[in-house]
């Protein structure tokens, strides 16, 4: 076989036609320049809600940070002592409840599944320190958590409950018994860098009660304190507790618990959360897939660029002297799909790239918070992004391939990516359908842009409107690829079936 | 005029592809109305749920079909070089323009209120079986009841105002795939655009000038006063956007060569 028939051949003729067409680099030049001004203008039309008295913003965009960076709720009521080095602290739990009242009026009993009470040990009481608790919770039976997003569940759910934490070291185990005799392991977690001396004891805290209300286009919620009320006996305390008494404090919140020894045990009453701040709906910061908005704009230009690419050979009539020239037409359409996936890869990429960093200078300039992610996620997402664009614009050219008319495939492929996102996060359906749409239509692969992880251990809105995909990040972008694989199947089929 | 608009009609029905796409704009509007009333719930009284815009979700689905219809209606013709026979005939070309949107919304307001009929007698059937009760407030689905039969209208104009701002934003782009992706974008980009804005008064300010927001106001039957725009105005702000792609369409058909 001669060069000249190669798939390398066949490469080179479709890239020239490609790049010597005007319409096509102006549209993907005009998908790369979207994606950067749209973020830049989401950026531009937001503003912190609210603000402080010298033009900065106030305590509520400036959240507590956890060990990660990441913004968390820190409060609660803290029955503490000093603890230095190994050692543990063991308590029974004989009730923990909560009571609210929504109107100002006589509380009411009102236990949220996440009303916590149990045994901590934190570095300081610093509001965001690190720390390791075994708590007993309203919903969720004894759970080991730390540093705000770790959780691992025990397998007790009953009163009253035996909890111990044993540090050594900068780990911390947790133990759960049902007797005080039998111990069970929960689980053991490290806590770098934990000081020689922290602070340990008992603690009780209830967060909000969240009622959430969907209504179409928007949940609307109200939501009110619950105050925890924990009471603890059998203290026990191993190792070096040079203190005499118990310190009664809250950390962070606003400072409406209490903390009552009595002969044989303490009673902790305290309301907040420990946990990580979820994002949510117009929440009160910026994520990286909010930098990259634009990418709706750029993925319409992709697949008119992609579509035409191929309905253009059938208009001119190229398309039998592209056949002529590689009778083999499969590979012919693996040459156009290899081309128009690179070339729009390349094209959401840079344009990513440049648009991340731009709107976070522009979102940094005026005082938004800005969710931290690791540097992986923001990578996955900026890829993703670039992948998502690619494989759109192949599914569009196989479209356009079984269409042969460019109109309808354009229509076809934009209906299916973009209508049912805007359906989940913008029209009457509630989260249920919502869901579903993103797991079977090939909008799913957006999920490939969620930065946030979902937290188990926070009661919040999970819906595709604040953000949140039913499917993984790959799982979700394996849903378009699965479509575009399909797509081309079909396009190989008829093209070598149909006279051209 | 009266030959202009026989000229126009008889190429658009003609097209292989026109009967089908009308076809396809009833049968789309009303699968996605019925899964949508299918999929919606009312638990009780106060559920924040607006019947007549459930059983008319399929609207957002049924004008990509529409968008299509029109952009063929004149992207077609520049495709295969026929503008200039039609130009040559009929020398004025407003007039030429001016028929083909004439025709173009002909069609649509007929698929558009088969459509729209079939969604509302959908949704009166389904809805009641999910919570849609009287006894929640909601009184079944009717054509009698003065709001409702402005949703119901207002959504056939919907239809055919977005046909009219494809057919000029077809004359203007003059490529039939570009300008289903600019028609699309402008129906589409402005909600997601306002999902992640976060002042208010830009939130507000897209709602009011975004074609498929503001214009699809005219869908709301309950809870009026928390909408972005007034629902006629909202329609109003279509129809701006119609006349405005109509406008420059003319203009643009007149200063170039075909």
């Amino acid at each position: 076989m001669s060069g000249r028939d190669g798939f390398g051949h066949v490469l080179r003729a479709e890239w020239t036609k490609l790049r010597t067409v005007r319409g096509w680099v102006f549209g993907l030049v005009a998908a790369a320049l979207v994606i950067v001004l749209m973020g830049l203008f989401a950026a531009a039309a937001s503003t912190v809600s609210c603000s402080g008295p010298d033009g900065k913003p106030c305590a509520g965009s400036t959240p507590t940070r956890g060990p990660g960076g990441e913004p968390v709720v820190d409060a609660f009521s803290f029955a503490h002592r000093s603890f230095t080095g190994d050692g543990s602290i063991t308590a029974r739990v004989t009730s923990l409840s909560a009571v609210s009242s929504s109107d100002g009026g006589t509380p009411v009993a009102d236990t949220q599944p996440w009303t916590k009470g149990g045994v901590i040990i934190k570095e300081s009481t610093t509001p965001g320190s690190p720390y390791a608790a075994l708590t007993l919770t309203g919903g969720h039976g004894v759970r080991l958590q730390h540093n705000f997003t770790g959780d691992i569940a025990g397998t007790l759910d009953a009163l009253p409950s035996w909890l111990r934490l044993t540090r050594s070291g900068d780990t911390i185990t947790g133990h759960e018994s049902a007797d005080g005799g039998t111990w069970h392991l929960v689980g053991t977690v490290r806590l770098p860098g934990l000081p020689q001396t922290v602070r340990a004891g008992l603690f009780a805290t209830s967060p909000h009660h969240e009622v959430l209300t969907e209504s179409f286009a928007s949940t609307s919620g109200t939501s009110y304190p619950t105050m925890a009320t924990a009471e603890f006996d059998r203290i026990g305390l191993q190792g070096s507790w040079p203190d005499r008494t118990w310190t009664r404090g809250t950390v962070g919140g606003r400072g409406g618990g209490a903390v009552e020894v009595t002969a044989d045990g303490v009673t902790v009453r305290g309301e907040g959360d420990i946990a990580p701040i979820v994002a949510g709906r117009g929440g009160l910061g910026k994520t990286v897939e909010g930098r990259l908005v634009g990418a709706f704009a750029g993925l319409i230009a992709v697949i008119v660029v992609a579509a035409t690419f191929m309905t253009s050979e059938y208009r001119r009539g190229l398309i039998r002297t592209s056949l002529t020239a590689s009778p083999r037409r499969g590979r012919v359409l693996a040459a156009k799909s290899a081309v128009i996936g690179a070339v729009t890869f390349v094209t959401g990429l840079v344009a990513a790239l440049v648009a991340v960093p731009l709107v976070r200078a522009v979102e940094e300039d005026k005082g938004f918070f800005l969710f931290p992610v690791p540097t992986a996620v923001e990578v996955r997402v900026i890829v993703g992004t670039a992948a998502l664009l690619s494989v759109a614009a192949v599914l569009s050219l196989a479209v356009g391939t079984v269409l042969r008319r460019s109109a309808g495939a354009v229509a076809v492929v934009i209906v299916a990516i973009v209508l049912p996102y805007i359906l989940a996060i913008a029209s009457v359906l509630p989260t249920g359908p919502s869901d579903w749409l993103l797991r079977i239509t090939p909008a799913a692969a957006f999920a490939v842009q969620q930065s946030l992880p979902e937290y188990q251990q926070v009661t919040a809105s999970y819906a595709p409107a604040d953000g949140y995909f039913p499917l993984s990040p790959l799982g979700g972008f394996a849903v378009l690829c699965g479509y575009a694989a399909v797509a081309l199947g079909v396009a190989v089929f008829v093209l070598r079936r149909r006279d051209a | 005029m009266k030959e202009a608009l026989r000229v126009e009609w008889t190429k658009l029905r003609t097209l292989p592809g026109t009967g089908w796409l009308l076809a396809a704009v009833v049968l789309l509007t009303v699968a996605l109305g019925v899964v949508a009333s299918s999929a919606v719930a009312c638990s009780g009284v106060g559920c924040g749920q607006d019947p007549a815009k459930i059983s008319l979700t399929g609207i957002a689905f049924g004008q990509a079909v529409v968008a299509v219809l029109a952009v063929l209606a004149v992207g077609g013709e520049y495709g295969t070089g026929m503008i200039r026979v039609t130009f040559a005939a009929l020398p004025r070309r407003s007039t030429v323009l001016v028929a083909k949107a004439a025709v173009v919304g002909a069609l649509v307001l007929v698929a558009g209120a088969v459509a729209v009929l079939v969604s509302v007698l959908a949704g009166r059937l389904i809805l009641p079986g999910n919570g849609f009760t009287e006894a929640h407030g909601h009184a079944v689905l009717s054509l009698a009841d003065g709001p409702v039969v402005r949703a119901a209208v207002g959504s056939v104009l919907y239809l055919v105002l977005v046909g009219l701002l494809s057919v000029g934003v077809a004359t203007v782009v003059r490529d039939a795939a570009a300008a289903i992706g600019v028609v699309l974008g402008l129906l589409y980009l402005f909600p997601i655009v306002a999902a992640v804005v976060s002042d208010p008064d830009w939130f507000r300010r897209l709602q009011r000038i975004s074609p498929m927001t503001a214009g699809l106001a005219v869908q709301a039957t309950t809870d009026l006063a928390a909408l972005p725009i007034s629902p006629w105005a909202g329609l109003g702000v279509l129809g701006l956007w119609a006349a405005g792609a109509l406008l420059v369409g003319g203009l643009v058909l007149r200063l170039r060569d075909a």
